[in-house]
């Protein structure tokens, strides 16, 4: 097995780890970092649960490959509240609107909200509802996930 | 899910990539975006033993306008051709297709390059190539550059006429005038999905006349398909305001799906498709009327 050193920026942490070229980046950030709010649904890039931000933008991080993202800034669901006592606005509005049932494909879908709304929070509902066609929810029907992002887009917009 | 073991290599220039595809050919592959070859490779279904990451590759992103032609670098991703500016029917033609390429996040990702070498028959940049009828600049260490026309190049599905020691560098599309209304429709069971049934057309008209028309289907056969009997009956005829109604766009739709050839499979049999065929070319010949 050929093993590689690779050092990873995370949420604005350092992580160096070891890893084979072929382990993914969803895999490496929860083996091999310790961040296990990444969750891995159909890992051939369909499912979007996987969603993460690389240098700002909504990746599969089932599709790349851990190496490939050195030098990168990374940006995991872990990375979006400020602090402990305070949720991002995507977050607060994801609980407050029932955005989520059972949460697996939650993370997945507060990165894609986050990272588009903080490129841009003026977004009309049509963009919105083509940016989170992008990810799979078995649970929710999709409304609430609508109206969580147009509030989080609206408090975003203040 | 992982991929089977390989070497991952990552040049930082196009003469250093050119190299290690001339090493070793048959056992190596390209990754730029890896939006299809990374989904294969955790089936599986394909297993390089060396992995050539182009994404450091400086010199392989981007567009540029040269004379009548615009070139597109290989590495250029499906979400930047869709930020592309321009009102020209070019431009709006390549936005319309960009934005049914899979979802922003693998358009963040997937290459203008990749998709073409991957050579999906449905997927959006094979069909647009097919329809301009764009060049594909190829290159190897062995045999320099070289040129191959979008009509020789898909060969079949996942296959071009590219050797295993080339890489597709930069595609070049012509440019279109004013005159030309262009058009992109496909049908998808779900967002993002590639397409049962696309359909891209381009017509040049003047005078309200078609003097020039190309048709190009995807989905109903192992490459992308121009329609010769729906791009004769276009010619020559008088275009209509109200075209999706319009006998003319009947009688493309029909010359088109009896001369298509569709498969049948899980996702609709052959009449099935053919109905698609006449309902998206009528679609793709609208939009092109309504700018």
């Amino acid at each position: 097995m050929n093993q590689v050193p690779l050092r990873l920026y995370v949420n604005g942490e350092r992580h160096d780890v070891t890893v084979e070229p072929r382990k993914t980046l969803a895999d490496v950030l929860r083996e091999d970092c310790g961040l296990t709010g990444t969750h891995l649904g159909c890992e051939h890039g369909v499912c979007g649960a996987c969603t993460i931000l690389a240098d700002g933008q909504p990746i599969r991080a089932c599709l790349m490959f851990a190496v490939q993202a050195e030098g990168m800034s990374l940006r995991t669901v872990e990375g979006l509240a400020p602090d402990d006592e305070e949720l991002h606005p995507v977050q607060r509005a994801f609980w407050k609107h029932h955005g989520l049932q059972c949460g697996f494909c939650t993370p997945g879908f507060l990165m894609l909200a986050a990272g588009t709304l903080e490129e841009d929070p003026d977004r009309s509902d049509e963009e919105l509802v083509d940016i989170l066609s992008s990810n799979l929810c078995r649970c929710t029907g999709y409304q609430n996930i609508l109206t969580a992002t147009k509030a989080a887009a609206a408090e975003m917009r203040e | 899910m992982k991929p089977s073991s390989f070497e991952y290599v990552r040049p930082e220039s196009l003469a250093e990539t050119l190299d290690l595809l001339h090493q070793d050919p048959e056992e190596s592959k390209v990754l730029a975006g890896g939006q299809s070859l990374v989904p294969m490779m955790n089936f599986r279904l394909a297993r390089p033993s060396r992995l050539i990451d182009i994404n450091r590759v400086p010199g392989l992103a981007g567009t540029r306008v040269e004379g009548d032609r615009l070139v597109i670098g290989t590495r250029t991703r499906h979400l930047a051709v869709q930020n592309m500016s321009g009102a020209d029917p070019l431009a709006r033609l390549l936005r319309s297709a960009a934005a049914h390429v899979g979802h922003l996040p693998i358009r963040t990702r997937g290459t203008f390059g990749g998709s073409l070498a991957h050579s999906d028959a449905a997927s959006e940049w094979c069909l647009i190539a097919r329809l301009l009828d764009a060049t594909m600049v190829v290159e190897s260490r062995a045999r320099g550059r070289r040129e191959i026309p979008a009509a020789d190049f898909f060969l079949s599905i996942f296959t071009t006429a590219m050797e295993p020691d080339e890489l597709l560098v930069e595609v070049s599309l012509p440019r279109l005038g004013d005159e030309h209304r262009t058009g992109f429709a496909e049908f998808a069971r779900r967002a993002g999905d590639f397409a049962i049934v696309a359909v891209t057309t381009d017509l040049a008209v003047e005078k309200g006349v078609v003097t020039h028309a190309r048709v190009c289907i995807g989905g109903v056969a192992d490459t992308p398909f121009r329609s010769g009997a729906a791009e004769a009956t276009l010619v020559g005829q008088r275009l209509d305001d109200d075209i999706a109604t319009s006998p003319l766009a009947r009688a493309a739709a029909e010359a088109a799906a009896s001369e298509v050839d569709p498969p049948s499979d899980a996702h609709g049999d052959a009449p099935y498709r053919r109905d698609l065929v006449r309902a998206m070319l009528t679609s793709s010949l609208a939009q092109g009327v309504a700018r």
